[in-house]
């Protein structure tokens, strides 16, 4: 037990890394999936004890095969990185809860093992790139979640998920290409790629040309991978033609570690004074973030198909997410890192309950899907709470970090910046109004017939997200807590 | 001037491969050439990472007692790994194309975005 608990941090990765070939060898979906969910539920177990343990006792650093850093590679776990390891794995064991009778409809028969291997391999990156300590690692992991989300997303039912992954699959590489060149030009600067090494030693360097360039290359690297506004091209097509789950995945998890990588390379490595004093930071990702939240939360509103227009609100609410770290303040960090864990909520919730109408009916356009919400009002509640937490309504987890983005704005007195939140989230009332009404007000399709609700190994996960909201929303301890916590860490020298 | 740019050729050399690359990327149609550009593009960066291990007046970094100094190795090692993502890349690449041409019919974009009805 004890040797367990202290390789830990290793075996986060570990174990569904080594899940990952078995549910391919395994070869039938229903053992495929017994493993790809034990794997995962591990990982959710080891993420909550590697929380509880940050709280408690300080960060955790492990040495990979007994070598010391900075010659080995270390892997860190800090109440940051904790808080993203408990959002990727829990919303992962959710949505593989939901996925065998989700992608039943959705991916071709006979597929599934494969399914579940990709699944569990993008879990994997995404869990390696939040825990690891190393920046090459950092860029291996950043890989391996995206080859593995390219593989899913041309899972997809309908031709144009091709296309959009192939799309996907040429930005996210020039992506993650732009992060090894900053990641080579630091290590030439600093002869290291130990993160708590190169927090020492980027500050001596702080006026070479090199390090500017480092900069600017991871991230933009990093902006194309979490899709910050005008990089988000990939984002719309990608979640409109996955299948259900993963887009509920992967809108509630790809981007917020990307998001989180970009936070601890900003506060952390090079420190707030360089990326917002000597360079404008604060100008480069404010504009981008406005523009974001408002371009985002209009096309939102012209889609036609439910899906894409999720996945355009997605665009507006990681310029929320942006926003609050253009604030550079311990406020605006903690804000930031609400918003990733509530959004990722909201959007797991929705893209689920999504899922429930694409089972039943095979279409998520707006007119098929007119008056649905009467014949299926267990996936019209949980709709209902994930958009109503979308636009920021009290009672609910978005309405918490809507909340915190609002006084760290405040704090800085930029009352421009709340009027445009306020604004932006009236756009985010149109389109949640939008879906709404096609759902419930609008008269059945007569042609559809009875349609019944969703079944429930389908319907239980979507209520389970969806009363996550409310939960959240409500007891808001532990989410507060932890990114208090972490904002402190990522910006060291802000102590106040 | 000259001098600048003959010191530093490596990385005008890396620098000129990149912008090939990525101008193929984004200016060519056809999805064959774009997977070859952003093969070009990544190379680039594995000939940076490869010459800035190099140690004037180094050996290979192989141990041997006539010689002190070496070329630095952990370049070369971690470029090895990400010629691997780089194959990885390709092969998913290129096996996209062949889906998108057995289901389309064509793998120049344009003729892909009329068929999508986005042009």
């Amino acid at each position: 037990m004890n040797a367990i608990l202290l390789h830990l941090p290793a075996l986060q990765v570990v174990i569904p890394l080594i899940a990952a070939p078995l549910c391919l060898l395994a070869g039938r979906a229903p053992l495929a999936w017994i493993i790809a969910i034990l794997a995962s539920a591990s990982a959710t177990l080891a993420a909550v004890i590697l929380a509880y343990q940050t709280l408690n006792y300080g960060p955790i650093s492990y040495h990979m095969g007994g070598w010391a850093p900075p010659w080995g590679i270390e892997i860190l776990v800090d109440s940051a990185n904790a808080f993203i390891l408990l959002l990727v794995s829990s919303i992962a064991t959710v949505v593989l809860l939901y996925c065998p009778s989700s992608i039943k409809k959705e991916i071709q028969v006979g597929q599934e093992h494969m399914f579940y291997c990709m699944f569990i391999l993008c879990l994997t990156g995404l869990l390696g790139i939040a825990i690891s300590g190393d920046a090459f690692n950092i860029f291996v992991f950043l890989e391996i979640s995206s080859l593995s989300s390219y593989a899913l997303i041309a899972m997809g039912s309908q031709r144009k998920a091709l296309t959009a992954s192939f799309q996907y699959l040429v930005i996210g590489t020039i992506g993650a290409t732009f992060f090894l060149i900053g990641v080579g030009l630091l290590y030439m600067m600093t002869g290291t790629l130990n993160l708590a090494d190169l927090q020492n030693r980027i500050p001596q360097l702080h006026d070479s040309r090199p390090l500017l360039a480092a900069f600017a290359f991871i991230t933009v690297g990093l902006a194309l991978k979490a899709a910050l506004f005008p990089l988000h091209l990939w984002l719309p097509n990608a979640y409109a033609y996955a299948p259900s789950g993963v887009s509920a995945f992967m809108a509630a998890t790809a981007t917020k570690v990307s998001l989180y990588v970009l936070l601890r390379f900003t506060f952390t490595l090079f420190g707030a004074e360089f990326a917002f004093g000597t360079l404008p930071l604060h100008w480069v990702l404010l504009v981008p973030a406005v523009i974001a939240m408002f371009a985002g939360s209009f096309s939102a509103i012209f889609q036609n198909d439910i899906k894409r227009m999720l996945a355009y609100s997605s665009v507006a609410q990681i310029g929320y997410i942006t926003l609050a770290i253009a604030l550079a303040s311990q406020a605006g960090v903690q804000a930031a890192m609400l918003h990733m864990f509530n959004h990722g909520l909201m959007k797991a919730a929705l893209f689920c309950a999504l899922g429930c109408i694409f089972y039943r009916i095979g279409s998520t356009r707006i007119e098929a899907i007119a008056g649905l919400g009467r014949q299926m009002p267990w996936t019209f509640a949980a709709t209902l709470i994930g958009g109503l937490s979308l636009l920021g309504a009290p009672l609910t987890a978005g309405f918490i970090s809507k909340w915190f983005l609002v006084q760290a704005a405040l704090d800085q007195s930029l009352w421009w910046l709340v009027a445009l939140v306020l604004a932006s989230s009236l756009l985010a009332v149109v389109y949640v109004w939008r879906l709404v009404e096609a759902l419930y007000f609008k008269e059945p399709v007569a042609s559809r017939g009875n349609v019944q609700e969703a079944p429930l190994s389908i319907l239980l996960p979507t209520l389970l997200l969806a009363a996550a909201n409310i939960y959240f929303g409500l007891d808001t301890r532990l989410p507060v807590n932890l990114t208090e916590n972490a904002a402190l860490l990522l910006m060291p020298g802000h102590m106040q | 001037m000259l001098q600048a740019i003959l010191d530093h050729y490596n990385y005008w050399v890396s620098i000129t491969l990149m912008m090939i690359g990525f101008y193929t990327v984004v200016a060519r149609g056809n999805l064959v050439k774009k997977i070859v550009g952003l093969n070009i593009f990544q190379t680039s960066v594995f000939l940076l990472y490869i010459s800035m291990g190099k140690v004037t007046g180094g050996t290979a970094p192989i141990l041997d007692d006539r010689f002190t100094v070496y070329s630095n190795p952990l370049p070369h090692v971690l470029i090895l790994t990400a010629i691997v993502v780089g194959v990885a890349t390709t092969a998913l690449g290129l096996g996209l194309v062949v889906r998108i041409r057995e289901s389309y019919g064509s793998i120049e974009e344009d003729e892909l975005d009329l068929m999508d009805g986005e042009a």
